[in-house]
C-alpha cells in the first residue's frame, strides 16, 4: 500500500478524522433507514384507530353479559345482581392466588368488565351465556384446563396463576363505557 | 490461508473453521483492482446496492400486501396511509426500480463502449445480461400488484404476446393467466414469482461476481493488468470511490422519492383495475419502452415478439459479433461514433415507445429498429475489417504508446 | 496519471446523460397526456417547501360534504384521517356520526349504526353498479385519489370544476350530458356542481365557484397525498444528509487517492 510522503506526516490526523468521519456518517445514514424497516411492523394507524371501543350498557339487563371484541380479544361485561356483588366483596383475600379486593377492579360496583383470555393459556372462559357451566365459584369456568373464577374473575381454583386482566376504561357517562 | 494475519481471537476462532474473514480479506483488500476505472465503474456497485434496497423494502412491503383482487389496490393503500412510514418503503420500491434500471443501462452501456464482453469476460457479460431478463421479468410483475389500471392492462398486452407463438400460443397464454383473463389466479402467481425471482437474480449476480473476480475489471483503457503497478487493492481506494458514487446516486433517488414520488409512474395506476375499461393510452413503464417501441415497428404479430425478444438475444451472442480485439472505444475511433448512434437510437425507440403508433412514429420507429440490428447483426461483425484502430498504451501505468502507429486491431491479436 | 483530463472529460459525459435522461422521461412521461391545456395555478401545496393551506382544507371538505358527496365517494379516507386537516376528536366524531353504517348484530340482521371516527367514509352507493343506474349509466369516481390519478391532477380538477361554459350553437347536447370546455370531448355526464354561494362558508369566505373549486381541490390534493407534508419535511433533511454525505466523502476519496495520484 502507498505511504504518505513524510512531510505530510502532520497531515496525517486530519486526513484520519476525516475518513473516519466519512464511514461514521455513512453508517448512520444506514442505521437511520433500518428504522422505518422495522416500525412499519408496529401496529397501522388504522389498527391503532380501532385500540378503543364504545359499549353502550342501556340495555344489559341486572344478570346478564355480553362479549364485545376490543384489539381482536373478547371482554366480558356483566351487570351483576346485588347478591353477586356481595359474595364478591364479603370473600377473605386469604384465600386467594392472587388477592384483589373487588373495589380494586371495578369502577361501578354493578359492572365488572373482563378481559375474557384465561390468565393460564389463552382460552377463552365459559360463563357468559346463562347456560354456561360457571365453576364452582359462580363467576366464569376456562374449560382447557379448569380454572375458576368468581364474580369479580379473580382466580379461585385450577392452574391459572392470576386473575382475570381488567382491561383500562372509563364510564363516558351512566351508560357507556370506553374500553381502551 | 495463513491464519495469523487476524489479531481478534474470536475472528481467528471463527476463521479457522469457516474462512469468511480470509474470503472477505481476500476480495477486499487484496483484489487487485486496475488504478485507472472511472465514475462509469461505479455502476455495478450501485446495481448491487439497488438490488439490495429492491429485495429489503420488498421483503417489507410483502408483509402489508394483499394478492387478491378485491384487495390488492386497497392494501397498497393502507400502506400508503396507514402503514407507519409505508408511504416511504414504497415510494423507494416505487422509483428504486426505475433508478435500478437506468443504472443497469448505464452498467450495459459502459460496458459496451469499454469493450468489457470480449474474451475473457464473455461469461461475464451473458450473466449479465441474464440478470437484465430476469430483472425485466420481475419489474413487469411487480408492476401488476397494484392493481391500478396500467397494472392490469400491462399484464393482459404483454402476456397475450405470447399468443403470437403458432399452435402453443393460445394455451400458453392460458396457462400463464390460469383463466380465460387476467385475474385472481395471474395476480397470486405474479406475487409469487416477484417475490422469488430477485433471490434467483442474487444467485445469478454472485456468479457474475466470480467471473469477475476471476480476470478482475476491464479499465477504460482496455488493456490487460501487466503488473501490481497498474493496480491498487479493492479497499480502501474503490470502496471509498464507490460510497462517493453511492451519496450522489442516493441524491438524485431521494430528490425523486421525497419530491417527485410519481414522476416516473402513470396517473392511471391509482385507478382500481377495471377489465370493462382499457385507459386512453396505455403505455408500459420506461424502462420497457425502447423493446415496445422494436413490437409496435414490425407489422406482424410474431414477428414483433421475435424481435422484441432478438433484440436481447443478440446481446448474449455480442462477444462473437464483435471481432475486433481492441477493447476499448478510446482506441477505436469509428466505433466510438457508432456507439453514440447506437446509444441515440435506443433514446430514440424510447420515446417513439411512448408515442402513438401512427403516422411519423412508425416509420420512425422501423428506422430505429433497423438500425439497431444493423448495429449489432453487420456492424460488429464487419467493423474491424474496415476500421483502423489507434495504438494502444504499453501498460496502464505507462501510458507509452505501443507498436506502429497504423498497427490495426488484427495486429495488436498477434501481438498478443 | 493521464487521467485527469479525461476524468473530467468522463464527468460531463456522466453529467450529461442524466441531464438529459431526466429530460427525456419528463417528456415521455408528459407526451402520452392530455391535449387541453388549463389553467396553471399557484397552489400552496406545489413546490418542494409547499405545505397544505388548512382554512382552505376545510372549506373544501364542507364543499366535499355538501355538493360532491352525493354522487362521489371517498372510500379510502377515514373519519379519523380529518385530524390531519385541523379537526380535533370530538368535532371528528360529530362529522362522523351523521352517516350510518351497516353491521350485523348478535341476532344475524343487518342493522345501522352510526359511523366512528375509525370507519371510511360512507360512499353515495352501495356499489359501482348502483352508482352507474343512478347517473344514467356515468359512474361518478370515487374521489380519494382523484388528484394522484390525474395527469396534472389539481389544476384539471380546478379547471374541470370551473370549465362549465355555454355550448357553442352548433354543438348538440345529447340528454343527460353537459358541456365542460376542458373535457376530453366536451361532453360529460356530470352536470356543473358548483354555484355562486352554492354552500355557506363558517369563516366568511364568499363562496363563489372559483373560490369553492380551489378549496375542493386542496381537500382533494389532500386526500390523495396525506403523507405530502412529512414526505417533503423529511425529505429536506434527507437531501442535506446526502449533500453533506457527499461533501465528506468526495473530500475523503481525494484525501484515499492523493499518493496514487501523485505517483
Amino acid at each position: 500500500m502507498p505511504k504518505n510522503s513524510k512531510s505530510k506526516k502532520n497531515n496525517d490526523g486530519k486526513r484520519d478524522f476525516l475518513i473516519i468521519s466519512t464511514y461514521a456518517m455513512a453508517g448512520i445514514g444506514a442505521a437511520s433507514v433500518a428504522w422505518p424497516l422495522i416500525d412499519q411492523m408496529n401496529p397501522a394507524a388504522d389498527t391503532l384507530a380501532l385500540a378503543s371501543t364504545e359499549v353502550d350498557l342501556s340495555s344489559l339487563e341486572e344478570g346478564q353479559s355480553i362479549t364485545v371484541t376490543w384489539r381482536g380479544k373478547p371482554v366480558f361485561v356483566r351487570h351483576r345482581t346485588p347478591e353477586e356483588i356481595k359474595l364478591a366483596k364479603e370473600v377473605s383475600l386469604d384465600e386467594m392466588r392472587h388477592p384483589e379486593t373487588d373495589e380494586e377492579r371495578v369502577s361501578n360496583e354493578k359492572f365488572i368488565v373482563l378481559v375474557g383470555v384465561c390468565t393460564h393459556l389463552g382460552c377463552v372462559p365459559l360463563g357468559q351465556k346463562s347456560g354456561d357451566v360457571k365453576g364452582q365459584y359462580g363467576g366464569w369456568f376456562c374449560p382447557c384446563h379448569g380454572s375458576h373464577y368468581d364474580h369479580s374473575g379473580r382466580i379461585r381454583k385450577g392452574p391459572a396463576p392470576t386473575n382475570l386482566e381488567v382491561p383500562s376504561y372509563k364510564f363516558l357517562s351512566d351508560n357507556i363505557i370506553k374500553i381502551g | 490461508m495463513s491464519n495469523t494475519k487476524f489479531k481478534n481471537p474470536v475472528v481467528k476462532w471463527i476463521d479457522h473453521r469457516l474462512p469468511v474473514f480470509s474470503f472477505m480479506d481476500h476480495e477486499l483488500n487484496h483484489y487487485p483492482t486496475p488504478k485507472n476505472l472511472n465514475y462509469f465503474w461505479n455502476f455495478g456497485s450501485l446495481a448491487g446496492f439497488a438490488l439490495v434496497t429492491m429485495i429489503v423494502t420488498g421483503i417489507v412491503l410483502s408483509m402489508n400486501y394483499t394478492a387478491h383482487v378485491d384487495y390488492a389496490f386497497d392494501s397498497v393503500e393502507r400502506i400508503m396511509r396507514d402503514v407507519n412510514h409505508g408511504w416511504l418503503i414504497r415510494y423507494i420500491h416505487m422509483n428504486g426500480a426505475s433508478f435500478f434500471f437506468i443504472v443497469v443501462y448505464i452498467h450495459i452501456f459502459r460496458g459496451l463502449y469499454y469493450g468489457s464482453y470480449k474474451a475473457p469476460r464473455e461469461l461475464l457479460w451473458i450473466l449479465g445480461v441474464l440478470i437484465l431478463l430476469l430483472m425485466m421479468a420481475t419489474a413487469f410483475m411487480g408492476y401488476v400488484l397494484p392493481w391500478g389500471q396500467m397494472s392490469f392492462w400491462g399484464a393482459t398486452v404483454i402476456t397475450n404476446l405470447f399468443s403470437a407463438l403458432p399452435l402453443v400460443g393460445e394455451s400458453i397464454v392460458t396457462w400463464l393467466w390460469g383463466g380465460f383473463s387476467v385475474d385472481n389466479s395471474t395476480l397470486n402467481r405474479f406475487f409469487s414469482l416477484h417475490f422469488v425471482l430477485p433471490f434467483v437474480i442474487v444467485g445469478v449476480v454472485i456468479l457474475h461476481l466470480v467471473a469477475l473476480h476471476r480476470f478482475g475489471s476491464n479499465n477504460p483503457i482496455g488493456i490487460d493488468i501487466k503488473g501490481t503497478q497498474d493496480t491498487v487493492p479493492f479497499s480502501p481506494y474503490y470502496t471509498i470511490k464507490d460510497l462517493f458514487g453511492l451519496s450522489v446516486f442516493l441524491s438524485f433517488f431521494a430528490a425523486a422519492v421525497f419530491f417527485f414520488p410519481n414522476f416516473m409512474g402513470h396517473p392511471d395506476n391509482y385507478i382500481e383495475a377495471n377489465p370493462m375499461v382499457t385507459p386512453a393510452h396505455i403505455v408500459p413503464e420506461w424502462y420497457f419502452l425502447p423493446f415496445y417501441a422494436i413490437l409496435r415497428a414490425i407489422p406482424d404479430k410474431l414477428g414483433g415478439v421475435l424481435f422484441m425478444f432478438g433484440a436481447i438475444a443478440v446481446l448474449f451472442v455480442l462477444p462473437w459479433l464483435d471481432r475486433s480485439s481492441v477493447r476499448s472505444s478510446q482506441f477505436r475511433p469509428v466505433y466510438k461514433i457508432f456507439f453514440w448512434i447506437l446509444l441515440l437510437d435506443c433514446i430514440l425507440l424510447g420515446y417513439l415507445g411512448a408515442m402513438p403508433a401512427e403516422g411519423i412514429y412508425v416509420i420512425l420507429s422501423r428506422v430505429a429498429t433497423a438500425y439497431y440490428f444493423f448495429h449489432f447483426l453487420i456492424l460488429f461483425p464487419l467493423l474491424p475489417y474496415i476500421e483502423k484502430t489507434k495504438p494502444l498504451p504499453i501498460s496502464i501505468s505507462e501510458p507509452i504508446l505501443g507498436g506502429g502507429s497504423t498497427a490495426s486491431a488484427f495486429a495488436m491479436r498477434e501481438k498478443k | 496519471m493521464t487521467n485527469a483530463s479525461s476524468n473530467f472529460f468522463y464527468n460531463n459525459i456522466l453529467n450529461f446523460f442524466l441531464i438529459f435522461l431526466i429530460i427525456l422521461l419528463s417528456k415521455v412521461s408528459f407526451a402520452a397526456g392530455e391535449k387541453i391545456s388549463y389553467p396553471q395555478l399557484n397552489w400552496s401545496f406545489s413546490g418542494i417547501f409547499g405545505t397544505f393551506d388548512r382554512a382552505s382544507q376545510q372549506r373544501g371538505l364542507q364543499v366535499y360534504k355538501e355538493v360532491c358527496s352525493g354522487c362521489h365517494g371517498m372510500r379510502l379516507l377515514a373519519y379519523r384521517n380529518l385530524k390531519a386537516i385541523g379537526y380535533n376528536e370530538d368535532e371528528i366524531k360529530a362529522f362522523a356520526s351523521e352517516n350510518s353504517v351497516n353491521t350485523i348484530n348478535d341476532d344475524g340482521e343487518v342493522v345501522e349504526r352510526s359511523a366512528r371516527p375509525s370507519d371510511k367514509f360512507v360512499s353515495p352507493y352501495p356499489n359501482d353498479k348502483a352508482a352507474r343506474a343512478a347517473n344514467g349509466g356515468a359512474y361518478p369516481p370515487d374521489l380519494s385519489l382523484i388528484v394522484k390519478a390525474r395527469p396534472d391532477g389539481a389544476n384539471y380538477l380546478h379547471a374541470l370544476l370551473t370549465g362549465y361554459i355555454d355550448a357553442p350553437t352548433d354543438q348538440k347536447i345529447p340528454d343527460g350530458m353537459y358541456y365542460n370546455k376542458y373535457y376530453a370531448g366536451n361532453l360529460i355526464g356530470m352536470p356543473q356542481p358548483l354555484y355562486e354561494d352554492g354552500v355557506e362558508y363558517a369563516d366568511g369566505t364568499k363562496a363563489t365557484p372559483e373560490q369553492m373549486a380551489k378549496d375542493v381541490t386542496a381537500f382533494l390534493a389532500w386526500a390523495s397525498e396525506p403523507e405530502m407534508e412529512d414526505r417533503k419535511r423529511l425529505g429536506v433533511s434527507v437531501m442535506l444528509f446526502l449533500l453533506l454525505l457527499t461533501a465528506l466523502s468526495y473530500f475523503a476519496m481525494k484525501q484515499i487517492w492523493a499518493p496514487i495520484k501523485e505517483q
